[in-house]
């Protein structure tokens, strides 16, 4: 015990330094923590008056708001339409996490729960009010925005990725060129490209949603990052592969599908997961265009003058929720790496 | 048909990468159910030319006709070379994603479009044939060396191909492991298959080879059936290569 102490803790006299400094630090800090988010905070009140008189945290105010901070402006006697769209999404996710269920039964279970998650949001049969798609908000909204990026921007990423390597040069340089613009670009520049300019290009009349063009907005800045990483595992599928492949008289086709593209995909699941997870982040930036995801349903939430001192609060409700979601993606992406690295030996 | 006539022809093939010329115009023609071996040092140009056939290396000068198909630029006729070709690399190159069963099913599904069912049962047949039946589950990075060069075989042929192409099957193997290896090739050899075999195991070109090529620099130096080329070499490289290899 003393020896791993010594060794873990006191091993230099830098570390030793360290180690004091930041036992001081959380023996000051702890308790003012413990105090403020637990022994002087109000948990429930209606009235922010409460609130004002205590020494702690306000956390009552995500009881009072959690309904615009989820839903954001959608129509609050049909939050509940949201709550089941979120409820439908996650279940897919978790039923995902299940190597047995692997098959192209779940690609047709994930397309049915995100057509029936949109036929929610949207409504406008069996007595449900029609919904438009500039009051979707909150969780429902993000989740939404957030899936339809991955599913479209990672095939897009896989073509341009191959395109990247194609033997014909106009393909090439087109790939190149798209992936090296986008990559100079900001992503709230992109959006706001999306969401103003292409308007510009589109004949009088045709109104393209914002939401879609948001969503498009999202999927090529998505696929633009993701390419170079699928490029770089495509990059290491060894020549023998190809090889092989093509000296059993494999289409170019069947050999990218069935060869070499499993494999590229195998490798790059860290990264990628890591290009997933700053997507799931970068909905936040929707509110910069005037789509109202969870962050943005916060800041509206915050914005009744009772509740707006209560910001931190609020807002450490919303990093906790980010976090939750992003944080399981990526311990999900280590288990599967090990369990895939277990079970195929390479 | 008959046992002379010549399923590949290669006519003054020139092989260039950037300035080097790894192949200086080579002639060569093999019978339907011959058995030949290739050898020489290191660098001298053989796996250039046996990737020549199967077009894994496009040759700059010459002629390749091959069962009747002469290379070129169609693909069409490339593929139809391929099919009629397998390969066994050095390195076995099989795929590490796939069982042992579905590394031999590839080709003659997605290839030969054949129905999975079939395509299993005869990779079945095939890995009975190279004793490695019972790991047909397994994924190839299980396996030793040895038997991932029998499954690299049982998968050349599925394919049911004319030509067998062996580039140095047992130099990467340990040295307790090639004979398990050497003895499916020569199970094969004495089936009167067209093979080209590329290696440096001189037992093996003695036991099964109707003919023996060196090759030096490029080109074809020396060639001739195993007795007379290894008992009377006539060039001097030939002696000095034979003196080298047989010493150890
Ligand atoms: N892809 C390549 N690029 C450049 N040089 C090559 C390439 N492949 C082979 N060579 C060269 O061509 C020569 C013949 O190679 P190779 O046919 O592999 O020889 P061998 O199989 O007889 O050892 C060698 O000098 C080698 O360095
Ligand atoms: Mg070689």
């Amino acid at each position: 015990m003393a020896a791993w102490l010594k060794r873990n803790f006191f091993s230099s006299p830098l570390s030793t330094a360290l180690t004091v400094a930041l036992v001081a630090l959380a023996v000051w800090l702890g308790p003012r923590l413990v105090d403020w988010a637990l022994v002087g905070a109000v948990f429930r009140t209606a009235d922010p008056e409460d609130c004002r008189k205590a020494t702690g945290a306000c956390w009552a105010v995500i009881a009072e708001k959690h309904r615009v901070m989820l839903f954001g402006t959608y129509p609050y006697d049909q939050h509940w339409r949201g709550l089941v769209a979120v409820a439908l999404i996650f279940a897919m996710m978790l039923a995902s996490t299940v190597r047995a269920f692997w098959s192209w039964r779940l690609l047709l279970a994930w397309v049915a729960a995100m057509a029936a998650a949109l036929a929610l949001q949207f409504g406008g049969f069996l007595g449900l009010p029609h919904v438009p798609t500039t009051r979707w908000g909150g969780l429902p909204l993000t989740m939404l925005l957030f899936l339809g990026t991955v599913a479209g921007g990672v095939p897009l990423a896989i073509v341009l990725a191959l395109g990247r390597r194609s033997d014909l040069p106009a393909i090439r340089m087109l790939s190149i060129g798209y992936i090296e613009t986008i990559r100079g670009v900001p992503l709230v520049n992109v959006l706001f490209m999306a969401s103003l300019m292409i308007p510009l290009f589109l004949p009088e009349g045709v109104n393209f949603d914002k939401l879609l063009r948001a969503q498009v907005g999202m999927i090529l800045f998505f696929a633009a990052y993701a390419a170079e990483v699928v490029r770089g595992g495509l990059q290491a599928v060894p020549r023998g592969q190809y090889e092989a492949a093509d000296s059993l008289g494999a289409s170019t086709w069947d050999r990218t599908v069935r060869i070499v593209l499993p494999q590229a995909l195998r490798i790059v699941i860290p990264p990628l997961v890591n290009d997933i997870i700053r997507a799931f982040k970068n909905t936040s930036l929707l509110l910069i265009i005037g789509l109202f995801d969870v962050l943005g349903g916060t800041m509206a939430a915050l914005e009744d003058p009772n509740w707006s001192r209560f910001y931190a609060e609020a807002y450490l409700f919303v990093a906790a929720i980010y976090f939750v979601v992003c944080f399981s993606m990526s311990q999900y992406s280590q288990r599967l790496e090990t369990s895939l690295a277990r079970g195929r030996n390479f | 048909m008959t046992a002379s006539d010549p399923i590949v022809r290669i006519d003054g093939v020139v092989k260039r990468f950037g300035a080097f010329e790894a192949l200086k115009g080579v002639d060569l023609t093999i019978r339907r159910g011959e058995r030949v071996v290739v050898c020489g040092p290191s660098g001298s140009g053989k796996s250039t030319l046996i990737r020549c056939i199967n077009r894994l290396e496009e040759a700059d000068g010459g002629r390749i006709v091959v069962d009747g198909i002469e290379l070129g630029d169609d693909v069409r006729a490339i593929r139809a070379v391929r099919r009629r070709t397998a390969m066994v690399f050095q390195s076995f190159n099989l795929f590490p994603h796939l069982t042992v069963l579905e590394n031999l099913t590839f080709a003659p599904v997605s290839v030969l479009g054949m129905p999975r069912a079939e395509a299993e049962a005869r990779a079945m047949k095939y890995l009975e044939l190279v004793h490695i039946a019972e790991h047909a589950l397994a994924y190839p990075g299980r396996l030793s060396g040895g038997q991932q060069q029998r499954v690299a075989i049982a998968r050349a042929l599925a394919i049911e191909p004319e030509i067998l192409l062996f580039d140095e099957p047992t130099s990467a193997l340990d040295p307790e492991m090639i004979k398990e290896v050497l003895d499916v090739i020569v199970d094969l050899a004495r089936q009167e298959r067209t093979m080209i075999v590329v290696t440096h195991e001189m037992g093996f070109a003695r036991a099964v080879a109707d003919r023996v090529i060196f090759m030096d620099a490029g080109r074809i130096v020396e060639e001739g059936p195993p007795a007379t080329f290894f008992a009377n070499p006539r060039h001097e490289r030939t002696r000095l290569f034979l003196s080298q290899i047989l010493e150890h």
